[in-house]
């Protein structure tokens, strides 16, 4: 299909483009950031925004910053370039390594890490990272700038905590520190394709064991989730699996999940491959 | 004796690549006329349902828009799209009108369409028609379908047709026989997905019409839209500019043509349209779609006696242009590779409310192959010997041929035990059995299979009095003329339309051999009716096994006619030359013309024999006596991760016979692309309607197409034993590696997972269907 028609305007700066959405209230309009997410719903005429505000020329909303106890990662950073960049990779490998799954090559040279989050899509890689990290949202509106946690910035499928005058300027993401292990384990069935269910999880470890674990699940939920009831039982789990201690733990990976049906798998399934995925991915992270 | 290398057998570079590669190229949503318009078609959001109401005024009021149309306003001159192939006498051919005039049968079927200046308001108008629709039943299902009481999809029921073959006795063949065979297995529906989506441009000077389009068969395309819209033949000129592939998908002749053709003739302006990805993913004809039912019977030590086919086809909601042929292009390959002393098919067209089937890369064959195949596999394990085994004990010898089969076709030739000798060494069979018994042993997680498909299959549609025995409305030749340039270059005119196959590249090699001209003084010329008017156009791995072999025959009666004015050149008797290195050289002597310099004087015919008429060029149609025969040994070996479901191909061997080789590097494209297609059907793809008989699989985020990330290295290998049916002893290639690996890849799928007591997972196996089955639950 091809889209409606629509307006377009490239602010330079992002006051300007806070006022422009403060001077649109009411009206239907939409950030575009790389597009990937949002063209293809025009395209499909399954939104019909009045008018777009690209966020493509603000040169501030780009780019990777090393701040002391976190890196900031702006919105419009291309998922390319939070895989090249050295300060995630050392930093916070987690993001990295998720990033470099999303989609393929030319996606993630438009694709951008805020619109990933702003978009909120519960198959997305990053929103469980997010989670799993405990990011914290920097927005920004025409009046004034706020913060919020990752955990109360997803709010349901395709939805976030943002306003509608609101853009994501960035994220700032916590420096773990030493002892620390990561691994992104995503399930789907072309290379190209969305997770089935992934996996990201955190694992910090201290003489041969788990002493702490963060394990965040995709595309179990409207919403990513934080697989809690796992995390609880990881402190104290070989880190060389003994006698089934993390298989016991990641057996309820699952548990009070609400995972979608789609082509690609049923809820059942869904359920299993997170308990499967979990241990894997843990295991990974600790190794 | 020559000696310059030759050009057939090298692997040369495609000169139509970068062209196309570069889309610096006449595709046909890339042509621009003058006062050009738009057309974008409502489709029906209905599987089945009574039109009630039809409004266009308001979108006739839209911003932009020329003109709206509704199936109604056409009438009787729309007519009804063609079906060519009415393959039994009673078979039931529901008019087709292109846009749909009191009854929708499929979601997507075109309703309206608006004519606007341009697209994008095109495509805002139609949200401004209003229909009404008293919605009917859906019919999804073939069994259903069939059954008493179901909703007729059109008047008369919903069996189309039903054809009968067979060979032999086979109720003797199966009566007391120590072994039977019975499977059932589902050929899921598949979309065919050309790089290049559908695209039509007509045009008009008021009296005749040219019509450009992305298709496979501009030749029957032209006569199929005079006899639809009866503008004479002669007023319509046809046009494939460069197409971006096609798979059967356009081997059609589609509504959007015919209406395209239909609305510039109206409104006596250009007019154009292109579909989307979602549109073409619901309206290109989808392919396969069968339920099969296979038996074997055979003696204890699995010597085969017989085979039963009972198949039922997904006609769809209509017939399209060759949509009932397509299972009897299948019906003659159910005994493959083996010897039987009986066969007994039949055939049932069912008709549902989905979008049609036809062709698609294979058509008929790989169904056939993989039931067959797979069969094979069962009745291994049944008697408790290896695949390999089992196929061995049945398969014709590279002695007997050729060989007339219980299917009814004569093999002229064939070596299996060569192709599959070599494909065993490269695979490292015993090697890869004994990881797998490790493997069990130890209880691994994760499974090896190994999956054998020992394929055949019959390519070069075809000879025409085979077609005219089974009904089908055309012949089977094709046509070329060489045209000799005064300069001594040479222009090919082919009846085959390339859409990626690298005719230019082929024909070019052929030519160059036969004439002794240099590869580049050579150009092709296809796809236009007004250039080259007769042809029969390429499906079927047809173009090379009967168009090739025409341009061979053009080139001969060319060097026929330079010969006599060599000879008078020359001032010998025809007889005293011989032609070697693109010269006439008097034998004995240092005297010669080249074909060049006999270009030229001809072209000048200043000196020509008496009675000569200046020109060299000439055309020949060639009509194949008889089918060719590729075959093959395919090995798949996959990784089945039984904690997940998921499978890897590790491995995957090929070696095909598909006789005398071209150009070994268009040989390796197509035998790359064909096995990606033929896993990808074992694999990824499948069209889903659900229960109201929406397409669910409209986007390629659900209709998962497999890309190289996804794939393994391929090992491909060749065999050499060639056809005797034509005098290049070519076999065709284009559709050979879909064919047989559809059938390893499942094969092996099912070996990894027989240590469960799995003998069959339905296509696609997706990782969900291959848990559930080793769950124990049904996939
Ligand atoms: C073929 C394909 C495959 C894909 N596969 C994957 C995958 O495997 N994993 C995955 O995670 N993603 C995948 N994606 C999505 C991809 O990662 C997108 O880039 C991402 O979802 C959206 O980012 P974007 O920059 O393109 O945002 P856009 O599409 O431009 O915008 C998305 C939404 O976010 C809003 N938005 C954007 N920026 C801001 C901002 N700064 N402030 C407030 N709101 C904002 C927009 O208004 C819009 O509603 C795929 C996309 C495609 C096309």
């Amino acid at each position: 299909m091809i889209p409606a028609s629509f307006e377009y305007v490239r602010p330079s700066t992002v006051e300007e483009a806070a006022q422009i959405l403060r001077n649109a209230a009411g009206d239907d309009v939409k950030l575009l950031a790389g597009g990937q997410s949002l063209l293809p719903l025009l395209r499909l005429r399954l939104a019909y925004p009045a008018a777009l505000i690209d966020l493509g020329r603000i040169d501030e909303l780009r780019g990777v910053r090393d701040e002391a106890d976190h890196v900031f990662i702006a919105a419009m950073t291309t998922h390319d370039e939070v895989v090249k960049s050295a300060v995630v990779q050392e930093q916070c490998p987690l993001v990295a390594l998720a990033t470099a799954q999303v989609a393929d090559p030319a996606v993630r040279h438009r694709g951008t890490f805020g619109g990933s989050m702003a978009h909120a899509d519960p198959a997305g890689d990053l929103p469980a990272v997010a989670l799993a990290l405990d990011m914290e949202f920097t927005i920004l509106s025409a009046e004034g700038t706020r913060t919020l946690p990752a955990s109360e910035f997803f709010v349901d499928y395709l939805e976030t905590a943002l306003g509608p005058g609101e853009i994501l300027l960035g994220a700032k993401v916590p420096k773990l520190g030493a002892g620390w292990g990561f691994h992104y384990e995503k399930f789907h069935r072309t290379a190209q394709a969305w997770a089935i269910v992934g996996v990201a999880a955190a694992v910090k470890r201290e003489n041969g064991t788990i002493s702490e674990g963060r394990v965040a699940l995709t595309n179990m939920g409207s919403t990513p989730v934080r697989a809690f009831s796992v995390e609880r039982r990881l402190p104290g789990v070989p880190v060389a699996d003994g006698n089934g201690e993390l298989r016991e733990a990641a057996s309820t990976a699952a548990n009070d999940t609400e995972p979608p049906t789609d082509l690609h798998a049923r809820p059942d399934y869904r359920r299993h491959l997170a308990v499967v995925l979990t241990e894997r991915a843990v295991r990974k992270a600790a190794a | 004796m020559s000696t310059t290398e030759a050009e057939i057998g090298r692997a040369r570079r495609r000169k139509e690549d970068a062209r196309l590669i570069t889309g610096r190229t006449q595709w046909t949503d890339n042509i621009q006329l003058p006062g050009m318009l738009h057309v974008a078609f409502l489709r029906s959001p209905m599987a089945h349902a009574r039109i009630i109401r039809v409004d266009v005024s308001a979108a006739k009021g839209q911003p932009g828009v020329v003109a709206v149309f509704s199936g109604q306003d056409f009438g009787d001159e729309q007519g009804s799209l063609p079906c060519a192939w009415p393959v039994t006498e009673d078979i039931v051919i529901p008019d087709h009108p292109p846009m749909a005039t009191s009854t929708v049968r499929y979601v997507g079927e075109a309703v309206a369409c608006v004519i606007a200046t341009d697209r994008y308001k095109a495509a805002d108008a139609l949200d401004a028609i209003e229909i009404d629709y008293e919605p009917l039943p859906a019919v999804l299902d073939m069994n259903e379908a069939l059954a008493e009481g179901a909703t007729p999809v059109h008047e008369g029921g919903n069996k189309s047709f039903t054809w009968k073959f067979g060979t032999g006795d086979a109720e003797a063949a199966f009566r007391d026989a120590p072994v039977v065979i019975e499977r059932t297995y589902v050929q899921q529906r598949l979309i065919p997905s050309a790089m290049e989506p559908r695209a039509v441009v007509a045009q008009t000077d008021g009296d005749s019409f040219i019509v450009h389009s992305a298709t496979q068969i501009p030749h029957i395309l032209r006569v199929m839209l005079a006899a639809t819209t009866g503008i004479p033949e002669h007023k319509i000129r046809v046009i494939a500019p460069d197409v971006g592939g096609g798979f059967g998908s356009k081997l059609q002749v589609t509504a959007e043509e015919v209406l395209t053709l239909l609305i510039s003739k109206r409104l006596g302006r250009p007019v154009k349209w292109t579909e989307s990805r979602s549109e073409g993913n619901l309206t290109v004809h989808h392919g396969r779609d069968q339920i099969q039912r296979i038996s074997l019977a055979a003696s204890a030590d699995g010597v085969l006696r017989g085979v039963k086919v009972d198949l039922l086809a997904d006609m769809g909601a209509y017939l399209m242009l060759v949509t009932p042929g397509i299972p009897l292009l299948g019906a003659f390959m159910y005994t493959g590779v083996y010897k039987m002393d009986a066969y007994d098919f039949t055939c049932t067209g069912v008709f549902t409310t989905k979008m049609p089937t036809d062709a698609y890369r294979g058509a008929g064959r790989p169904e056939a192959t993989y039931a067959i195949e797979r069969a094979m596999d069962e009745l291994a394990h049944e008697i408790g010997v290896d695949p390999l085994e089992i196929r061995r004990r049945n398969w014709i010898k590279h002695e007997e041929f050729p060989y007339a089969t219980a299917g009814g076709l004569t093999y002229d030739s064939g070596n299996y035990e060569a192709a599959t000798d070599r494909a065993m060494a490269l695979f490292g069979y015993d090697k890869l059995r004994a990881e797998q018994a490790d493997r069990r042993d130890r209880n691994d997680p994760v499974q090896l299979g190994i999956g054998v498909s020992t394929y055949t299959e019959m390519c070069g549609l075809a000879p025409s009095r085979v077609l005219g025995s089974l009904r089908y409305a055309a012949g089977g030749w094709e046509h070329a003329t060489i045209r000799m340039l005064p300069t001594g270059k040479v222009e090919v005119v082919t009846g085959t339309s390339p859409h990626g196959q690298g005719h230019e590249t082929a024909w070019s090699q052929i030519v160059a051999d036969s004439l002794g001209v240099p590869f580049d003084d050579v150009a092709v010329l296809h796809g236009d009716t007004a250039s080259s008017p007769r042809g029969m156009d390429t499906y079927g791995s047809r173009s090379l096994v009967v168009g090739g072999i025409a341009v061979l025959q053009a080139c001969e009666k060319v060097k026929e006619n330079a010969k006599q004015v060599a000879a008078h050149l020359l001032e010998c008797a025809p007889e005293d030359l011989e032609f070697t290195d693109g010269a006439f050289r008097v034998r004995g002597t240092e005297a010669a013309k080249t074909i060049q310099e006999i270009a030229l004087a001809t072209f000048a015919a200043h000196d020509l024999p008496e009675g000569f008429e200046p020109q060299l060029d000439a055309g020949s149609t060639f009509d194949p006596e008889a089918f060719s025969f590729p075959h093959g040994t395919h090995l798949c070996a996959i990784e089945v991760d039984t904690e997940t479901g998921e499978s890897k191909i590790r491995s995957y061997v090929a070696v095909d016979d598909i006789g005398n080789v071209i150009n070994p590097l268009i040989v390796e494209g197509q035998v790359h692309g064909g096995i990606a297609q033929g896993i990808a059907q074992a694999l990824y793809e499948e069209a889903v309607y659900d229960s109201d008989g929406n397409l669910l699989t409209t986007t390629m985020a659900d209709y998962l197409i497999p890309s190289a990330a996804d794939l393994p290295d391929f090992t491909t290998a060749r065999t050499v034993t060639p056809a005797t049916s034509n005098p290049l002893g070519v076999k065709g290639v284009g559709e050979a590696g879909t064919i047989a690996s559809t059938p390893a890849v499942v094969n092996a799928l099912v070996d990894a997972l027989s240590p469960y007591g799995i003998r069959d997972v339905a296509m696609p196996c997706t990782p969900e269907r291959v848990w559930r089955a080793i769950q124990g639950g049904t996939s």
